[in-house]
């Protein structure tokens, strides 16, 4: 597969602290990544790193097939950090023209990209008088300027009212789905969860994993179940093998699985025991119990 | 380069302030010679005209200019600190790497714009010098208008020099008044150091070496020009007497400062964690 970004044992300490410690990880064409990680675990600074802001205490990293330099990569990514920042005495049009002129692209585009956040009609106002959701989105345009390989997005809803965070997801997943590669940085595990398909998982500098979403811990998912006969379906269940823990909360009885199973085989076997559920359903971890349970795997 | 200048350029004149600064700057000066140069009737009392002092004669006049035009850089000096100040402040430094401009790029098209004001400075107070000049001057043969030009090339070195030190103090402290309040820092350090040289050794070596200093070589490249007028007034008193001349050494000295300056930016920008 096509390489976009490759990192490879990099690490930033400022002074004391160490914010990156021995990071790996490659970024392929194609997928949407996360990055994930609580404040302060280094996912700003991985990014600040290869986006040129801040330099890297040891390792390496290049962008594509490593024969650009990092600047002229940079005209071909998009990228959004934390805050927008743009010249606030500059209207919008005049703002993403300037940005045109730094990577060294014509002017046909603006327009284009400002429709697709929805800034056309306010394209001549000046920057300071946009809302912050206004000015996200602004960021957004102006990251897809130049049509890039590849979005970077750090944060992208902080600070945003529920009608801004859901205005911007919109719009990451219109990206998505035009076969763009996304890297999002969030603390938000909802967020990541709902567009992403790869995750990196950042703790105190230090990756705990990166891969495949749904592959993040060794799990086959659970059931939740409800019955009539709640005694007796605990029985058969801790007599399976397929069953590994089993969690009893008021009537609403959880089965973890050791080995993949359909629910409707499930559902016959207990038919067959001679039992009838009322309730069944069979579910995945959400990423935040898996992140929950990968940080506190790595702590014991 | 040209891409390097026009973004600066649009960076500047789209914000007010800095537009009436620089057209400050620039209109100011060239004002300041053309009405004295022109006859002031004092109230029917008198009639005042500069140029019957013979300070408007070739070649004296690109002395003069030049350096009353050099006092109005202070305002184009408060235009290159802010203009690093608000791409600090504005955190448009960052957005303009990650856009995709090195930081080495980013240092040349701050200093572009200095040199382009620069020339087209040096070019307004020439062509007005030359005027006012063949307007008034009692000489006009060629060889003597030509002489003693390289008093416009100091000026432009004074002033690529002065804007050059005005861009590193920008990069040092990020923020645009306290740049200025650096530069007149700078000014007091420099004349501390002559004092106390002066009272460890003497007056002549002290100034030796305060010509090799940042603002004292800038001030060096054209000297105060009333002696000058005054020694045309009166040939016969020797002690008027004094060096006014452009001389190359000076000119080296600067422009090994303002090469010192960007370098130092460059390296500044280059170590520092946005």
């Amino acid at each position: 597969m096509e390489s976009i970004l490759t990192i490879n044992n990099l690490t930033k300490k400022f002074g004391y602290l160490t914010a990156v410690k021995d990071l790996s990880f490659t970024i392929n064409k194609g997928n949407v990544y996360g990055i994930l990680g609580p404040n302060g675990s280094g996912k700003s600074t991985t990014l600040g790193i290869v986006l040129n802001v801040v330099n890297k205490t040891e390792g390496n990293f290049h962008w594509f097939d490593g024969n650009t330099t990092t600047h002229d990569a940079l005209k071909k990514v998009g990228a959004i950090i934390e805050n927008p920042n743009f010249y606030p005495y500059m209207t919008a049009f005049q703002n993403l023209k300037l940005v045109c002129k730094i990577k060294g692209i014509d002017y046909s585009k603006i327009d284009e990209k400002l429709a697709i956040v929805g800034l056309l009609e306010r394209k001549e106002s000046k920057f300071r008088t946009y809302s912050l959701g206004m000015k996200q989105r602004l960021a957004i345009a102006s990251a897809l300027l130049n049509d890039p390989e590849i979005l970077i997005l750090d944060e992208p809803t902080n600070g945003l009212d529920p009608q801004g965070i859901h205005q911007i997801r919109e719009i990451i997943k219109q990206i998505a789905a035009k076969g763009t590669t996304i890297l999002l940085a969030s603390h938000l595990l909802d967020e990541v969860e709902k567009v992403c398909s790869h995750v990196v998982v950042l703790r105190k500098g230090v990756k705990l994993y990166s891969g495949r979403v749904d592959e993040m811990i060794s799990s086959h998912g659970f059931f939740e179940l409800k019955c009539n006969k709640q005694d007796e379906l605990i029985q058969v269940l801790e007599n399976t093998k397929t069953f590994g823990k089993i969690k009893v909360q008021d009537n609403l009885v959880t089965a973890f699985l050791n080995e993949p199973m359909k629910s409707e085989d499930f559902n016959k076997f207990l038919f067959e025991k001679g039992i009838i559920l009322t309730h069944l359903v069979q579910r995945k971890e959400s990423l935040e119990e898996q992140f929950l349970q990968l940080t506190d795997n790595k702590q014991n | 380069m040209l891409r390097l200048l026009n973004l600066e350029l649009q960076k500047l004149l789209l914000n007010r302030t800095s537009k009436i600064l620089i057209f400050v700057s620039f209109v100011l000066p060239f004002f300041v010679i053309l009405l004295s140069s022109i006859k002031i009737n004092v109230f029917g009392f008198f009639t005042l005209e500069l140029g019957e002092l013979g300070v408007f004669n070739f070649p004296i006049i690109w002395h003069l200019t030049t350096f009353f035009a050099s006092q109005f850089k202070f305002f184009f000096a408060i235009v290159v600190v802010s203009m690093i100040g608000n791409e600090y402040s504005n955190k448009t430094l960052k957005q303009n790497l990650i856009d995709g401009l090195s930081k080495k790029e980013f240092i040349l098209s701050k200093f572009y714009t200095i040199v382009f004001f620069s020339l087209i400075s040096t070019l307004l107070i020439g062509l007005i010098s030359l005027c006012i000049g063949l307007y008034y001057s009692s000489y006009n043969e060629f060889s003597i208008i030509i002489r003693e030009t390289n008093f416009l090339v100091a000026y432009f070195v004074k002033l690529v020099g002065f804007f050059s030190l005005c861009l590193f103090f920008g990069m040092l402290v990020k923020r645009s008044a306290f740049a200025l309040a650096f530069l007149f820092i700078l000014y007091i350090l420099e004349w501390i150091i002559f004092g106390l040289i002066t009272w460890q050794s003497d007056h002549i070596l002290a100034e030796k070496i305060q010509n090799f200093f940042p603002l004292k070589s800038m001030y060096k490249l054209i000297d105060q020009p009333f002696q000058r007028i005054a020694m045309t007034k009166f040939p016969d008193k020797t002690e008027l007497v004094y060096d006014y001349a452009v001389h190359w050494n000076e000119i080296i000295i600067v422009l090994c400062w303002t090469a010192l300056f960007v370098f130092l930016s460059y390296r500044l920008l280059k170590k520092r964690d946005l």
